[in-house]
């Protein structure tokens, strides 16, 4: 008896977890859609200014993968230290050669008046 | 009420998977080094284009030659295409039928190739209007960033078929299983490379 109970108590936490486990699908899913489409709906109509535009395709952006890395990728605050401790470090290396890339590069067109801005 | 602890990133297979879930730690543990790699790749493509988006040369320049409607039609294939993985996993993780995993593989796998189909068709449209790679700066870094990611999911795609092939051959054994795992983190990190090309590329350069 006591076999048979432990038995259906652990098919309910299975069938319980199953949901959670759908569930965080399709909130990335409908997130990831609402953020993609305000952007690009925003820049089809045209009418905002530039730099308000790139703001907002810049926030949500970094708010899609964000999202994408929660919902689809189950990365949480209390994962295993290391998967997240990785992504922090790549993020700080993407940071760094990036923003100095283009910020190295972008003083550099300045300063020889390249065709680099507008 | 213990919270099933989390081994790796991406779906866990759980306890009901036995030995296959240990086994799964150190694999994507590895491969998730791997992909972590592969974006700072990606991000010095990035800072490349960046730096080159006004060296047009005379050339055409982004509101020449992009296609809005055609680049949300891709993200929302390849959207799609991340939810169609997610559900592939979990048929994976609860054993449903090993029909119904192929299934939602299959799915993926044909929005994967729309993707690719829209792409080069974005391509070949860029190609008639002077779009070349050997145009401008500003052309050679596009051609540097977009089909970099438009290769790896052609990898991917053929990755897919290999996985259908593999569970269709040995069925689902502990190294197909921890394949289908590894390819769903492939699949995931490059939605999320797209996030950045259809930001920066796409709505940044049309803004």
């Amino acid at each position: 008896m006591t076999g048979q109970a432990g038995k259906t108590a652990e098919q309910a936490r299975l069938a319980a977890e199953e949901r959670r486990d759908l569930h965080a699908y399709v909130w990335g899913v409908t997130l990831a859609l609402l953020l993609t489409v305000v952007p690009f709906a925003l820049v089809h109509e045209g009418h905002a200014s530039r730099f308000a535009l790139w703001v907002v395709i810049g926030t949500f952006g970094i708010v899609q993968m964000i999202v994408h890395f929660r919902c689809f990728l189950h990365i949480t605050l209390s994962h295993k230290r290391e998967d997240l401790q990785l992504i922090l470090f790549s993020a700080l290396i993407l940071i760094i050669l990036i923003g100095g890339t283009v910020w190295i590069m972008g003083s550099l067109a300045l300063r020889m008046a390249l065709p680099l801005r507008t | 009420m213990n919270e099933p602890s989390i081994r790796h990133p991406g779906l866990n297979l759980g306890a009901a998977h036995g030995a296959d879930d240990e086994a799964a730690e150190r694999v994507l543990f590895g491969f998730w080094l791997f992909l972590m790699s592969d974006a700072v790749l990606f991000g010095m493509v990035f800072a490349t284009y960046v730096t080159s988006v006004r060296a047009t040369a005379g050339g055409p320049g982004p509101h020449d030659l992009y296609d809005l409607r055609s680049v949300f039609i891709e993200t929302l294939l390849l959207l799609a295409s991340s939810f169609t993985f997610g559900m592939a996993s979990l048929a994976l993780k609860y054993k449903h039928a090993t029909g119904k995993l192929v299934g939602w593989l299959v799915v993926t796998l044909i929005l994967g190739a729309s993707f690719l189909g829209f792409e080069c068709h974005d391509f070949i449209t860029m190609f008639a209007k002077g779009g070349v790679p050997s145009r401008s700066g500003f052309l050679s870094a596009f051609f540097d960033l977009v089909p970099l990611h438009g290769l790896h999911v052609t990898a991917g795609c053929l990755w897919l078929l290999c996985m259908v092939a593999q569970i269709a051959r040995y069925g689902l054994d502990r190294q197909v299983k921890l394949g289908i795992m590894r390819l769903a983190l492939f699949w995931h990190f490059l939605d999320i490379v797209w996030i950045g090309i259809f930001s920066v590329v796409y709505l940044g350069g049309l803004v």
